[in-house]
């Protein structure tokens, strides 16, 4: 019973030899990987950068031949997790985050954007159907204003408001706190954009739903300054932001659109497929309305109360309208798009 | 008597087939669910101690300065940035992992395994807008007016819940965000190579007989493999009692080292028929 035994040599089994022979390589790669993980990929030396995908494939070789001829479960388990954050390490990691950022102002943003035309359309027709829905029902029955217009909204107009009050809500300035009044508005329309986007999922009903109603208040309202002769001045007071802001609700209504319609009608690609082909561009689309909402933001909190004339407010709406379509839809270059 | 069944391992359901351009199968693991509950979780009391902590820092500069209104600015971007940045610029990151998550050793990977890109890692984090936030406030708003009655609670918490659950509700353990992001969430473990059985093995071992070596197959081996690892006593004697018994071999007193001896020679059995193309996966296999 203690006589010895040697079935193979000194070493009798696979996984021995395997790690005698490899052991120093899969050392190195997981001493490089734990540098990059800790810190980046700027924290090796060139040799080290050079190195780093041969021993990927050694180790990647190692584990192949590991599967099928080695029997130590320790082994293999080392290998499937050294490679497997290796491979995370060589193909997973994200590019820089200023490359993406230039990438999605110089690309990505006006080609999802450019992307949704048939969503956007879809959402502006509903704002204006809403708009015009409310302005018809409140000029039969100025009852309909309380319906639609919650209460701590209107501060104080509504129908029953006279010209003179409502031309001073208008032109007005607020003198103190504006910076915060901007970033309150920035942050509270972002919240609601990226809302509208996460809707979506339901297969676009609440996204409808949250832009007819956005639709709706702006007709309320324009019921209520048009009949008193301040439709222009208030049609101004909303066009310096507004052109802004409500592009970039109706944009992340869109974007919340697309998602419900791929995972509702999917077409030829599976069902997962199309969502996630939806939900990924369409994401940077909605990622794009937040920076449209801090400018709106900017220009409701600060340029609205400092400017106060109808023709200048109405201009800086216009040419911000202008400079995102532009931005969105002008056709770009063909060489543009093989560096993207 | 039987061998110690395993129960560490998730079961084999969780591993998915993640083959890389080189052809090579990884086999990654999916994050189960609990854990992923659990980073959540670690998260979210992260970001309500940073909240908490920065309101109370903001809230006393701005009782004591003169310049308030850049600290309220503060605030109001601080919030939202903690509350829409937060899961996105950390999983944007080398780990692709948030603090949570790397504290359970979870990463984010995009299904196809290709680059995780900011679009995918907005979209899957956007979508807890609709899972979290939204029946959190919602709930927040009915209380703070005193009118939170039976049937909004209620939907609230149907609402939050049939998200909460989703990733129970299919094979891939995806929320929502992960199916519209196209990403899944896997176990990323780093673990050190455990040392060589054999090597550590004595150079002069017992010696078996054919029969003996005829009674296992892999699985027992890599069971085998687990119980010397471990190396509990208790088991390591139940376990050597019982290939004692089947051998027909007498008790020498060493459990240790005969396992020991008896892992390498079956090991070096079942290696060499494997070489030969037999793959004894069990010992009820032929």
């Amino acid at each position: 019973m203690t006589a010895p035994v040697d079935t193979a040599g000194a070493v009798p089994v696979n996984a021995s030899r395997f790690r005698a022979t490899y052991g120093d390589d899969w050392d190195r790669l997981e001493r490089l990987v734990t540098r990059i993980e800790k810190r980046s990929v700027r924290a090796l030396s060139d040799d080290d950068l050079l190195a780093l995908p041969v021993l990927y494939r050694a180790t990647l070789s190692s584990l192949s031949l590991a599967r099928e001829t080695s029997l130590d479960r320790a082994l293999v388990d080392y290998l499937e997790q050294l490679s497997t954050r290796a491979y995370f390490q060589i193909y997973g990691v994200p590019t820089s985050a200023w490359t993406q950022l230039g990438r999605f102002f110089a690309r990505g943003w006006p080609d999802a954007v450019r992307d949704l035309w048939r969503e956007t359309l879809v959402m502006l027709a509903l704002t204006i159907a809403g708009a015009v829905t409310a302005f018809l029902l409140i000029r039969a029955d100025p009852g309909w204003f309380g319906a639609i217009i919650p209460e701590g909204l209107s501060s104080g107009r509504d129908p029953s408001a006279s010209a003179e009050s409502l031309r001073q809500t208008l032109y007005t300035p607020q003198k103190d706190m504006l910076a915060t009044f901007a970033t309150y508005l920035f942050t509270h329309n972002a919240q609601i954009a990226v809302f509208a986007f996460a809707l979506g999922f339901a297969f676009g009903v609440p996204t409808v739903l949250l832009i007819l109603y956005n639709g709706l208040m702006l007709g309320a309202f324009l019921a209520v300054f048009v009949p008193k002769g301040v439709g222009v001045g208030f049609a101004c007071w909303l066009a310096i932001h507004g052109t802004t802001e409500l592009f970039a609700v109706m944009l992340s209504g869109a974007a919340g659109l697309r998602i419900g319609i791929a995972i509702a009608f999917p077409g030829r690609l599976a069902r997962l497929d199309a969502a996630m082909v939806a939900g990924r561009s369409a994401a940077v689309a909605m990622a794009g309305t937040v920076v449209m909402l801090a400018v709106a933001g900017l220009l409701e909190g600060i340029g609205r109360q400092t400017v106060t004339g109808d023709l200048p407010r109405l201009a800086i709406g216009l040419t911000m309208l202008a400079g995102w379509l532009c931005y969105f839809y002008l056709p770009r270059g063909r060489h543009a798009l093989a560096t993207a | 008597m039987r061998w110690p069944r395993r129960r560490a391992r998730a079961p084999a359901t969780m591993r998915r087939r993640f083959v890389t351009p080189e052809g090579v199968d990884l086999r990654l693991e999916l994050g189960p669910a609990g854990a992923r509950a659990g980073a959540f979780v670690v998260d979210a009391l992260l970001m309500l101690v940073i909240l908490v902590l920065a309101t109370i820092a903001i809230g006393y500069l701005l009782l004591s300065s003169v310049r308030g209104e850049v600290f309220a600015i503060l605030w109001l971007l601080g919030a939202f940035a903690l509350r829409n940045g937060w899961f996105t610029l950390f999983e944007l990151g080398g780990r692709g992992a948030t603090p949570g998550k790397r504290l359970l050793g979870l990463r984010v990977v995009a299904r196809d395994g290709a680059r995780l890109t900011a679009g995918a890692v907005i979209a899957r984090n956007a979508m807890r807008e609709i899972e979290v936030f939204l029946p959190l406030s919602f709930l927040g708003m009915q209380t703070a007016q005193g009118v939170a009655d039976t049937f909004l609670t209620l939907f609230a918490l149907s609402w939050s819940g049939i998200f909460l659950f989703f990733p129970l509700f299919n094979r891939d353990r995806l929320r929502v965000g992960d199916l519209v992001a196209g990403t899944w969430v896997v176990r990323s473990s780093r673990a050190r190579l455990a040392g060589d059985l054999v090597q550590a093995a004595p150079a002069d071992r017992r010696v078996f007989s054919d029969a003996a070596l005829n009674l296992y197959g892999i699985h027992e081996l890599q069971t085998l493999e687990e119980v010397l690892r471990a190396g509990r006593p208790d088991a390591i004697e139940t376990v050597a009692g019982i290939i004692r018994a089947k051998a027909d071999m007498p008790d020498d007193g060493d459990d240790r080292g005969f396992l020991s001896d008896y892992y390498v020679a079956l090991c070096a059995r079942l290696e060499q028929r494997l070489m030969v193309g037999q793959r004894r996966e069990d010992k009820h296999a032929a």
